[in-house]
């Protein structure tokens, strides 16, 4: 018997379903060889992290927590993947969003009526991870300039300039050095619905909805669709490929903006470190695991952050660094790239019938 | 037929010596009761056939006959899923290329296999295992060049690769193979990319290697082919052996009539020629081709409603720019283009869909459908933006099925349903559904550039008709071709390019290939005459 790869005449539905649970399973098998390696039982590193993140009520809400940022970045990267264009700046997008958000809740504050804070954070928000993914759309739809790159660079420029402004411009003065803004006045708090998951949670499911019936049954969807699949053909049908590039990524960096907001008024009600936790790269593992769906980026990103979670609990309760969560992140993304050989290519066996030839 | 053809007939048919040692020959290969099935599609149904040493034969077919199928079975891209091969009488296993080039099996694929910044000589030692580190390149080329000589094959084994024309490099993969000692040669349509006198050539090269003993099977669907090269022909249709001939016991009418199950009409139905108003209307046009050189200079003709106006030239005198230019896919420099008395100059393609325009590429997967998209989709593409495809922003999906249906339907496109990737069809059923599509959408002027290029009889066929019924419609059809026969046939006016220019515009009725020939190597038509 032998194994041959050859080319599949159909893609196989299924496959497209498949392929992120073996992906997954796949990376189970392959982190659990490292931690043997480091002579570490891996189904009880697993068993911890799953205990962390569903143990009990307190455990599951912070899985919940961290869900969010992730639902909404994951949301922001799969429209900008689905035009090809390859956004891999949320993480920015998102600490600009932040940053938005934290000026209306600092300064805005003073000239508006409480009940009009929330939705200005909220805009400024949008505005702010619309921009900031604004740049790499409009360089590369006026100029052609790679957009893997500028996003990319843009994130740190993004994370450096929040730092500098927690760290200078608007610390706390009465915070006695601490790094961070000054506590922001209720009025900027997003509403929390139990314990510390906060209405963002509604935001990402609201938006995951809208985004999944923009893509799947809008004439606007569809344009987007064909600029992903083929730019040559989008122009030769008339479509707007730099316009539509630029609204997009609008949107794309904008939702990430959301995820920025949900941070700081609804967990720190500050604007300090903790906003560059990673959530925007994940989000880039999201986007491909969900198949760019945005609803199975829902269920995705639960997944996603029971591994964060867990892995914060793995390092408290049996001393094992919590990176464990990000390199069972990482260890899928292998499984997935190359389970998409499986949707191109079928295996067959071969029965030797005859001499095979040297 | 062509000349060749009758000089293969006579040499064959007189020399009773040549008859005899046909029939002596060994058998070196065998394909014996192969099957080979797709999800939905049966490509090779029990096919057998033999191939004797210093043999050339045919596998004729339309486009998705299953030609190529079984000929990836035999050079190991696919495996069959039953049946068996022998070669040289012994049964054999061909589990990959690498295999099948062992036992002396070369193919030569219609997109050729070279490395454009490499030398000829290091492109055919490319990919051998067994060479020095440090390969002993003056007795490889040496090899080369006695090669070429031997089998007629002039190459410099020292030029590189973009340096040839496509004749040239097509005689470098012929050269390759041999190199590694193939003795049977699988040619996929080897003359699509050739001009009649590399045809002619290669044809020399074919004689040559069969006086040396080596084998041959032409992948084709074009005639001339088939009775130029072939002494045995086998004809596929949908994945079934209908017929297998001696060449010179058939004649193209026989064939083309196995090869589609029914009779091919070469002649078409048209109503009398009776033009309109001009529907498009092009006036001193100048425009810049990528580089940003010249390629138009101040062209002015009319499309009227009701005539083909057909544009013949060798491909690469500026035609593609025309195009461009008369649906907004590129900028001009100079001059208008007007559609129905509406200035449309230098605006973009939305603006000449919206006038009416529809357009078929000649780019097909590349422009024409998005390929990793689903029939049902690429045929929408053109009509979703307004109803009843989509209504305030919303596409109406079930609307996109029902039109897919009809469309499939209506022009006869071979697919496993609406929602099969567009790729996976062969070019012709690509080349219907873009039919279908800018028919369906076409109200005033069709585009079509070089609509039947690369497609079997059946689909040549149905193109043609189609545009001939949108010329009767009164439409305005503009129709790029590199074939004469074609445009003689169909269209009502013939324009002939040169160098980004008109060389004159003649009455089809009123013209012959004689005169467009001329006009094609840049004769005026005043001088012609």
């Amino acid at each position: 018997m032998k194994f041959v790869f050859e080319k599949r005449k159909t893609q196989l539905k299924r496959l497209l379903f498949l392929i992120p649970f073996i992906s997954f399973v796949g990376s189970l098998f392959l982190s659990g060889l490292l931690l043997l390696a480091f002579k570490t039982n891996p189904l009880m590193v697993y068993g911890a992290m799953f205990k962390g993140a569903f143990g009990n009520w307190f455990n599951f809400q912070e899985t919940l927590v961290k869900a969010i940022p992730l639902m909404l970045a994951g949301c922001g990267v799969i429209i900008a993947f689905r035009m090809r264009f390859w956004n891999i700046g949320a993480e920015g997008q998102l600490v600009m969003g932040g940053i938005f958000a934290a000026w209306v809740s600092l300064f805005l504050i003073d000239f508006i009526p409480p009940w009009l804070v929330l939705p200005a954070a909220f805009t400024a928000a949008l505005i702010g991870g619309g921009l900031w993914a604004g740049i790499p759309a409009i360089l590369k739809a006026k100029l052609g300039v790679d957009e893997t790159l500028t996003s990319l660079m843009l994130n740190y420029v993004a994370i450096i300039f929040c730092q500098y402004l927690y760290n200078v411009v608007w610390i706390d003065p009465n915070g006695y050095g601490f790094p961070g803004s000054k506590i922001f006045d209720k009025a900027a708090w997003l509403p929390r619905l139990t314990g510390r998951v906060h209405l963002g949670l509604i935001f990402a499911l609201i938006i995951a909805l809208v985004l999944w019936f923009m893509l799947k049954k809008t004439k606007w969807g569809f344009e987007l669709k064909i600029i992903g699949e083929s730019p040559m053909t989008a122009k030769y049908l008339g479509i707007n490929i730099p316009k539509n590039i630029i609204i997009a990524l609008f949107i794309s960096g904008g939702i990430s903006g959301i995820a920025g907001m949900g941070e700081v008024t609804g967990i720190a009600h500050r604007l300090t470190h903790g906003l560059d936790m990673g959530y925007g790269f994940t989000a880039i593992i999201i986007a491909w695991m969900s198949q760019l769906n945005p609803i199975a980026a829902i269920f995705v990103s639960i997944l996603m952050s029971v591994l964060l979670v867990g892995g914060d609990q793995v390092q408290r309760t049996m001393g094992l660094p919590s990176a464990i969560g990000l390199l069972l992140q990482g260890m899928i993304l292998f499984p997935l790239l190359a389970g998409a050989l499986f949707s191109e290519y079928r295996v067959k066996s071969i029965k030797s019938i005859g001499e095979a030839v040297k | 037929m062509s000349d060749n053809h009758a000089k293969m007939k006579h040499s064959i048919g007189t020399s009773n010596r040549w008859e005899m040692y046909l029939d002596n020959r060994e058998v070196i290969l065998e394909m014996r009761n192969i099957t080979k099935k797709f999800p939905g599609v049966t490509a090779n149904d029990d096919i057998s056939f033999s191939l004797k040493k210093g043999e050339v034969l045919a596998l004729l077919g339309e486009n998705g006959a299953g030609k190529s199928s079984l000929m990836n079975v035999l050079v190991g891209l696919y495996r069959a899923d039953a049946g068996s091969i022998y070669v040289n009488g012994q049964k054999v296993s061909i589990t990959s290329p690498s295999v099948s080039s062992s036992l002396g099996i070369g193919m030569i694929h219609q997109e050729f296999m070279l490395v454009d910044t490499m030398t000829v000589a290091e492109n055919i030692i490319l990919g051998i295992k067994d060479l020095n580190l440090v390969p002993d390149m003056k007795a490889i080329s040496e090899k080369i060049s006695e090669i070429s000589e031997q089998y007629q094959l002039k190459v410099n084994p020292s030029s590189y690769i973009w340096q040839l024309s496509v004749g040239e490099r097509q005689r470098v993969e012929i050269l390759k193979l041999i190199f590694r000692g193939a003795n049977i040669l699988i040619l996929d349509e080897p003359t699509a990319v050739l001009t009649p006198q590399e045809s002619k050539e290669l044809n020399g090269i074919i004689n040559q290697m069969k006086k040396e003993g080596k084998s041959a099977i032409f992948i084709t669907h074009k005639m001339d082919e088939v009775m130029a090269f072939s002494e045995d022909v086998y004809v596929l249709k949908q994945g079934k052996l209908v017929a297998s001939k001696r060449t010179s016991d058939t004649n193209p009418k026989e064939l083309a009539r196995m090869m589609v199950g029914r009779e091919v009409l070469f002649q078409f139905d048209k109503g009398e020629y009776k033009p309109g108003k001009s529907v498009l209307t092009v006036k001193d046009l100048c425009a810049v081709n990528s580089k940003g050189l010249e390629a138009l200079k101040t062209i002015s003709f009319e499309v009227k409603s009701g005539e083909i106006f057909g544009i013949a030239g060798v491909a690469g005198n500026g035609q593609q720019q025309l195009i461009d230019s008369v649906t907004g896919l590129q900028k001009i420099r100079c001059g208008s283009v007007y559609i129905n008395e509406s200035d449309c100059s230098n605006k973009n393609p939305i603006d000449y869909i919206k006038a009416g325009v529809s357009y078929i590429p000649s780019d097909r997967l590349g422009m024409g459908v998005a390929g990793t998209m689903t029939v049902l989709n690429n045929l929408a593409m053109k009509g979703y933006r307004d109803k009843p495809f989509s209504s305030h922003g919303l596409l109406i999906k079930s609307y996109f099925k029902k039109f897919a249906e009809n469309m499939i339907d209506l022009f006869r496109i071979s697919t496993p349903g609406p929602e099969t990737i567009v790729k996976f069809l062969s070019g012709g059923n690509i080349q219907k559904a873009i039919l279908a599509r800018e028919i369906d959408s076409c109200r005033n002027l069709l585009v079509a550039a070089y609509p039947s290029r690369g497609l079997d009889v059946g689909a040549t066929q149905a193109v043609r008709t189609r545009l001939i019924e949108q010329r009767d419609e009164g439409k305005a059809v503009l129709l790029v071709s590199e074939e004469l026969d074609e445009l003689l046939m169909i269209a009502d006016r013939i324009a002939v390019m040169f160098e980004g220019e008109f060389m004159g515009i003649v009455d089809s009725s009123n013209t012959d290939r004689e005169e467009l020939g001329l006009m094609m190597t840049g004769m005026k038509r005043d001088q012609v005459k």
